[in-house]
């Protein structure tokens, strides 16, 4: 029977988040308040029955290790299974060399030693869920030799900038990979997420590496688009990658709508994430709250709409929040009015009463930042 | 046990029956409470923030869930090589009968072979049933301090409401336990006790197994265990604890103790991220409060939805309030559901229970807190 080893793969170099990926690795980006970007490719794959995962880290691993620490909240038996974090020696010289197929490579006796027949691969920068026994069951009946997925969408002029699209031939045969040029509306984007034998990924990473020693796993499987079966499946529901700070923004806002919140979260696939153990959130007689999300540890006494609050943070009173994205234990000071902001973990906004941004291009406040 | 060497016992086998159906299926210290918590948390989390490594529960009544809860510990972070959360429910044995426990002394003497394994010197008998923050680890230190055979911890009551409690009289220089009144009807003191025992497990040992044998025993610390040293002339020492406490005995005092954590200085503080209650994690996402809500004055946790009007309210995990429903002097616990258009006031809901849509639970004037245990039609 196909069993398949996971594993999340980091962004390639064009993707750069500003100002919050200077502290963190977009895996480890706070999503929703309550969890972490990598929370939902693990959890995709501990639902799917998928025990052994590897997470592979470029740089900055510190926030991610301390989270995902021994996968146990992951619901992934840590005897039969694992959840490791997988490092791989970064070159500084020129960080085009830092690549996915590098960190394979580095990290190669440990993919060849798993008794698993074939690997799944999803980024661990993108938010969507995805039933993997049911894709690894869909690739293994196609006796294609790699399967990939994909999202199409009708805005890929405005958003998806920094994605790559997916072209299919009639036969759902992907033709050829391509950068969102932005220049057409309805494009495939390409959801980095990739099954096939871990025969033929092991292949591809070697000759990816006689090739051109910055070739990504993307470029290979792009150049081996004629050589091989490769084929496309449509993802559906929700499908968020965090490719740049406004990407970020927006998929935090988008949820803010139960309906929306309701195609991404459902009982039956539970996205895990690892507790801090705050005490519930408090409401105060002069709090007012409009079409948000909250996590635990908070203490409201002003008004907020429309926005995400993190973590035990504090909204003081007379305090407006709108359209924000307010992460842990953020503090917004009295009479303080904050629009279309994401106010990064720890900082503080007090002295600026006015911190007014269109929604449209957000603005940032940095961590531990005093404003 | 390294750090210590104190072993903690938590009698959780009551069934709290004034709190009536809401422990029908489980034992009062299964209890939820404070929107995410159980009441048994409380413990557990003062024995793994004190250091203690090892603990046993004493289970009885309806043990199943609280079996299942608390094995492992991983929730209290009791779970480390050297540490552990042991269920404990009677059992039969080769030279005995399967029994019940008889009384909270016999708890313990009935697993004295559980507690020979770890041989501590110090034991710590805790009640599974009160909502409070303390650290063990100083009365210990006050035990090891005044050299005492015991130390009973003690909180001042209103003099007023002293004769329902157990009383101790103490030496105001020393804090020595001089004579112990159970419920007396004229109280020479208002230092009650919490039921947290600190003993030297060697005498304690020893009083075990000879209480054991006495058939005029009622095997309980207060009656029989404590006078029994008080006549031996034994150095029992009173440890004042000042803070917040509580034993939730009936639906109006669990009622109270939700709203305790509305006030913005509450004594229990569980906001204190030095002292935090830990307990078990439920997958959920972040409390929703939609457009057309409206939240004063709640203490609300995840997986809520809240779209119509909370005030003055504790809503716990996965509790819904529908379009224009209120909800307000009123305890949600968890997965209860108040639907459009429906009115709760000065209720308790308890687990699962649906009120359908416009109906109208409770009232703004009754004497008690009404306790809703089953669904109410719309």
């Amino acid at each position: 029977m196909a069993r398949a080893l996971g594993i999340i793969s980091f962004s390639e170099n064009h993707i750069w988040v500003e100002g919050m990926e200077t502290y963190r690795s977009i895996p480890a980006f706070s999503f929703l308040g309550r969890y972490r970007v990598v929370d939902f490719p693990i959890s995709n794959m501990s639902n799917s029955g998928i025990d052994r995962i590897q997470v592979y880290i470029r740089r900055k691993p510190q926030s991610l290790v301390e989270h995902i620490g021994t996968g146990r909240h992951f619901n992934i038996n840590s005897k039969s299974g694992y959840l490791h974090m997988m490092f791989a020696d970064s070159s500084g010289e020129n960080n085009y060399y830092n690549t996915d197929v590098k960190a394979y490579l580095d990290n190669l006796e440990h993919i060849e030693k798993a008794s698993n027949t074939h690997v799944v691969i999803a980024p661990g920068y993108m938010v969507y869920t995805q039933d993997f026994s049911a894709l690894l069951k869909t690739h293994v009946e196609s006796e294609a030799d790699v399967t990939v997925l994909y999202h199409s969408v009708d805005n890929a002029k405005e958003a998806y900038q920094n994605c790559y699209c997916v072209n299919l031939n009639r036969q759902k045969g992907v033709a050829s990979f391509e950068r969102n040029s932005g220049s057409a509306k309805s494009r495939n984007i390409f959801m980095d997420t990739y099954i096939m034998k871990k025969e033929v990924f092991i292949d591809l990473l070697k000759e990816a590496q006689k090739i051109s020693s910055m070739y990504t796993l993307r470029m290979i499987v792009n150049e081996k688009c004629g050589e091989l079966d490769i084929r496309g499946v449509a993802h559906k529901g929700f499908f968020a990658p965090i490719t740049d700070f406004k990407s970020y923004y927006d998929a935090n806002m988008s949820l803010v709508d139960l309906k929306t919140a309701r195609s991404l979260f459902s009982e039956a696939w539970p996205i895990y994430t690892r507790t801090n153990d705050s005490c519930p959130t408090q409401y105060f007689d002069s709090a007012k709250v409009k079409g948000s999300f909250l996590a635990n540890g908070c203490v409201i006494e002003g008004t907020v709409e429309n926005s995400v609050i993190g973590r035990g943070c504090v909204i003081k009173p007379g305090a407006v929040v709108k359209n924000c994205v307010i992460l842990t234990s953020a503090v917004i000071g009295e009479d303080v009015h904050i629009e279309g902001q994401v106010v990064d973990k720890n900082a503080k906004v007090t002295k600026m009463k006015e911190l007014i941004a269109d929604p449209q291009a957000p603005g940032y406040v940095k961590r531990n930042d005093a404003v | 046990m390294k750090q210590n060497n104190m072993l903690a016992m938590i009698l959780a086998g009551g069934r709290g029956s004034r709190l009536h159906d809401l422990t029908n299926k489980v034992a009062k210290p299964a209890v939820s409470y404070g929107g995410k918590y159980r009441i048994i948390d409380f413990p557990l989390s003062n024995c793994a923030n004190s250091g203690i490594d090892v603990v046993g529960v004493l289970t009885q009544y309806e043990s199943v869930l609280l079996n299942s809860y608390v094995a492992g510990g991983s929730q209290w972070g009791l779970d480390s090589r050297d540490s552990g959360v042991f269920v404990l429910p009677p059992r039969e044995k080769a030279d005995a009968n399967l029994d019940v426990y008889r009384g909270t002394a016999d708890a313990i003497s009935q697993n004295i072979d559980f507690v020979d394994n770890y041989d501590p010197e110090y034991m710590l008998i805790l009640s599974g049933d009160h909502i409070y923050k303390m650290n063990y680890s100083k009365m210990l230190q006050a035990h090891k301090d005044n050299n005492a055979d015991a130390t009973i911890a003690v909180i001042e009551v209103p003099i007023k409401e002293a004769s329902r409690f157990g009383i101790m009289n103490t030496d105001p220089e020393t804090g020595r336990i001089v004579e112990f009144e159970e419920k007396p009807a004229e109280p020479k003191s208002n230092l009650a006790s919490m039921g947290i025992y600190i003993f030297n497990w060697k005498l304690l040992r020893k009083m075990l197994v000879a209480d054991m044998k006495n058939e005029e025993s009622n095997h309980d610390f207060g009656k029989d265990i404590i006078p029994a040293l008080l006549n031996d002339g034994k150095r029992l020492f009173a440890y004042k604890f000042k803070g917040y406490w509580k034993d939730v005995g009936t639906i109006d005092s669990l009622w109270e103790a939700n709203m305790d954590l509305l006030d913005k200085k509450n004594g229990l503080d569980l906001d204190d991220r030095t002292w935090k209650i830990y307990t078990e994690d439920i997958p959920a996402l972040p409390q929703y409060i939609s457009e057309d809500a409206d939240v004063k004055r709640a203490f609300i946790t995840q997986g809520c939805v809240v779209e119509g009007e909370v005030k003055n309210s504790v809503l716990f995990t996965g509790a819904k309030v529908g379009q224009g429903a209120k909800v307000i002097d009123s305890v949600l616990m968890p997965g209860a559901v108040v639907e459009e258009g429906a009115v709760v006031q000065r209720v308790l809901i308890a687990d699962g229970v649906k009120i359908g849509s416009q109906a109208v639970v409770g009232s703004a004037d009754s004497e008690h807190i009404e306790l809703v245990a089953k669904n109410v039609k719309g």
